[in-house]
């Protein structure tokens, strides 16, 4: 190394050193700690001598019947999940970005706008407006003739559509970024897909799904690592109990529960050990896949 | 043109309105063939925004209502008041009552089971009417009355002012923090040629895909063991949550990243050859040039700090004294929630500053979702 590359690669360094500690205090040595307590018996509501237990917290895990429960919870939901958070940003985009709409800016502040309104403040907003007696959702539904709408937030056949709905007002950062990816679809691609005799569909199957096809793995991506960390709004809703009938005991909710409520703090630690692992696999997983489907418009050599 | 090159051409002007629908220019005919279909899908989209913020609008409804309205059946949505009128000293109740065809506002005088006699309000002197059926059967009449006073009886429940206070200086202390450590190392990023440069920068983006709760658990214990939790003095009980945030993070150094690396090299070197050091180029050449993502990167803290809820629970659930809004409307929820009215005023009041700053800001908001959304 020259003397002169030596003395910017040390800038370089210089510069980014507050994330390089950051990296190490904050997230490298804690998710070490975190594989390194699923080994003892640590917790801190006791005051029994700190142990290597070795693989007992993961034969416990493997044994409790509340993991499976709480894992089948959270796949479920992401069924319902995932789907929304793909196709509503979507559909909402291609309908702003039609030519005919008209106030279509307007439209989009106001679709972002939940967005910063705080969780808490938008979870006891929607629990009022998903009441089955006096809220507006069910006055609607039953003025369009369903006599007994759904109780959504206390029955469990209709909890995952209550959350999805709650979660509906998390579109608007999904929306903007599959708006801005609609506006760079080139215009001459449809052009010269009309010429083709392509109608909308055909449109929107062979120019609009491919050339879209990054931002829809952007969102399915981060939409799958959000899934599976899943449990705050339930557990504001729910006061943290897994209610309706345990179908809100959301797989990060036992975690949480583990540790701070029944204290098996090594316990938690291998929950969140293995939620890493699952969410890792997954996301690999994806990444593996994309080639299969992903278009990337930035091999410009296509 | 690609997502990246759109988002590098429209870096630079993060201010600009830049996601606005493609408009092409169409002959004279079939714009005009278009404009029913135009008022239609227009129409539609109204409808379903209006849908979409429905909830806002019941809350806001609801907050002032009084707890009188809330119980009596057959109230309007809207806030309001059931009618009475003083009538020789008594207070009657005012009713709809059907009469030849026509519903009338009248005040029940006499109730009784098959017929009852009412006044008429606007003719009181005028001889009471007997009208046959059941009252109870009879909805009140009510009137629009918005209870404000609500709003001024949850500023003291929830101790507004202190947890406004709260989350305010976790919220600016938070982002001058993330500003300082951000600039430099998106900096560093955008700047330097140092071995394993892409290899940390990759590392540094996919922390997003690391669950929180693996680096909560051993941090959690480190500030418990250390007496950080639980301490009364709030620069120590706050410090969980401010100083990670003087040690940058993926999000807002990608954005920054980004911004820096549109900005010509030549400018830097002419400020070298000036004898300019790396410091002296990023205060003098790089930030007077980045304002627009420098706010955009400290409105995104801003806001993502007000909104945090989880992370000031767990360090701060002993301490009401200390915590910012999101966890004092948890808490007033618990406590308040036979009390809707005053539980929704809470709600619009924890939630009034962020939607102001976004309304005030809301390009801001668009380029930086969109340059961190399309750009991989």
């Amino acid at each position: 190394m020259k003397p002169l590359e030596r003395r910017e690669a040390l800038w370089g360094f210089i510069f980014i050193s507050p994330w390089i500690i950051g990296f190490v205090l904050f997230t490298m040595l804690p998710t070490l700690a975190t594989l390194g307590l699923s080994f003892t018996n640590f917790s801190l509501a006791t005051s029994a001598p700190l142990a290597f237990v070795g693989l007992k917290n993961y034969q416990d895990m493997l044994a409790d019947p509340q993991v499976w429960a709480s894992l089948e919870v959270t796949f479920t939901f992401a069924a319902f999940w995932l789907p929304m958070t793909l196709i509503v940003p979507f559909m909402v985009a291609v309908i702003l970005n039609s030519p005919s709409l008209r106030g279509s800016s307007l439209f989009r502040i106001l679709i972002f706008l939940p967005y910063v309104i705080p969780f808490v403040a938008g979870v006891l907003i929607w629990q009022n407006t998903l009441s089955p007696e006096t809220g507006w959702l069910n006055e609607g539904l039953r003025a369009l003739g369903w006599a007994n709408p759904p109780d959504w937030l206390n029955d469990p056949t209709w909890i995952y559509p209550g959350l999805v709905l709650v979660g509906v007002w998390g579109i608007g950062g999904a929306v903007i970024i599959n708006l801005a990816g609609l506006q760079n679809v080139p215009t001459e691609l449809y052009d010269a897909a009309k010429i083709d005799g392509a109608g909308w569909w055909g449109q929107m199957r062979h120019v609009t799904l491919p050339l879209m096809s990054p931002v829809i793995f952007y969102s399915l991506t981060l939409g799958l690592v959000e899934v599976m960390q899943y449990f705050l709004v339930p557990f504001v809703l729910k006061n943290g109990t897994g209610e309706p009938g345990g179908s809100t005991y959301f797989f990060n909710l036992y975690i949480y529960k583990s540790f701070f409520t029944f204290q098996r703090m090594s316990y938690g630690a291998t929950l969140a050990w293995m939620l890493f692992v699952i969410t890792l696999v997954l996301t690999l997983a994806l990444f593996a896949s994309a080639r299969r489907w992903v278009y990337y418009a930035g091999d410009r050599n296509s | 043109m690609t997502a990246a090159d759109a988002t590098v051409a429209a870096e630079r002007d993060l201010g600009e309105e830049v996601v606005k629908p493609t408009k092409r220019s169409r002959p004279l005919i079939p714009r005009l063939r278009n404009t029913g279909r135009s008022f239609l899908l227009t129409l539609i989209v109204t409808c379903l925004v209006a849908a979409f913020l429905a909830p806002m609008i019941q809350s806001a409804s609801l907050s002032l209502k009084s707890r009188d309205q809330i119980t009596q059946p057959g109230a309007p949505l809207w806030p309001a008041d059931p009618v009475t009128f003083d009538y020789n000293g008594r207070t009657l109740n005012v009713y709809q009552v059907p009469i030849n065809g026509q519903t009338l506002s009248l005040a029940l005088l006499q109730p009784g089971r098959t017929s009852s006699t009412f006044v008429d309000p606007a003719d009181p002197t005028a001889p009471p009417i007997t009208w046959q059926g059941s009252w109870r059967a009879l909805t009140r009449s009510f009137t629009f009355a918005p209870h404000f006073e609500n709003f001024s009886e949850v500023w003291d429940l929830l101790e507004y002012p202190r947890l406004l206070f709260n989350t305010v200086v976790i919220a600016v202390v938070g982002m001058i923090g993330v500003l300082l450590s951000c600039t430099l190392v998106a900096y560093g990023f955008a700047r330097f040629r140092f071995p394993g440069r892409n290899l940390l920068f990759l590392l540094l983006l996919s922390t997003i895909f690391l669950p929180a709760v693996v680096t909560t658990i051993p941090t959690y214990v480190v500030w418990r063991q250390l007496g950080v939790i639980g301490s009364p003095n709030a620069a120590i009980a706050w410090l969980p949550l401010l100083l990670p945030t003087f040690f940058a993070n993926a999000y807002d150094v990608f954005l920054m990243r980004q911004y820096f690396m549109t900005i010509p090299r030549e400018m830097d070197e002419a400020a070298a050859l000036d004898g300019a050091g790396p410091f002296r180029t990023l205060i003098s050449v790089i930030i007077p040039q980045s304002w627009p993502v420098i706010i955009a990167v400290g409105i995104f803290h801003f806001v993502y700090s007000w909104n945090n809820f989880f992370e000031p629970l767990i360090y701060l659930t002993t301490q009401p004294e200390l915590q910012p809004l999101a966890v004092g409307l948890q808490r007033f929820n618990g406590i308040h929630s036979r009390e809707p009215s005053l539980l929704q005023a809470g709600t619009l009041m924890t939630l009034v500053i962020p939607v102001i700053v976004y309304i005030v800001f809301q390009r801001v908001f668009t380029r930086g979702v969109v340059i961190t959304g399309v750009e991989r």
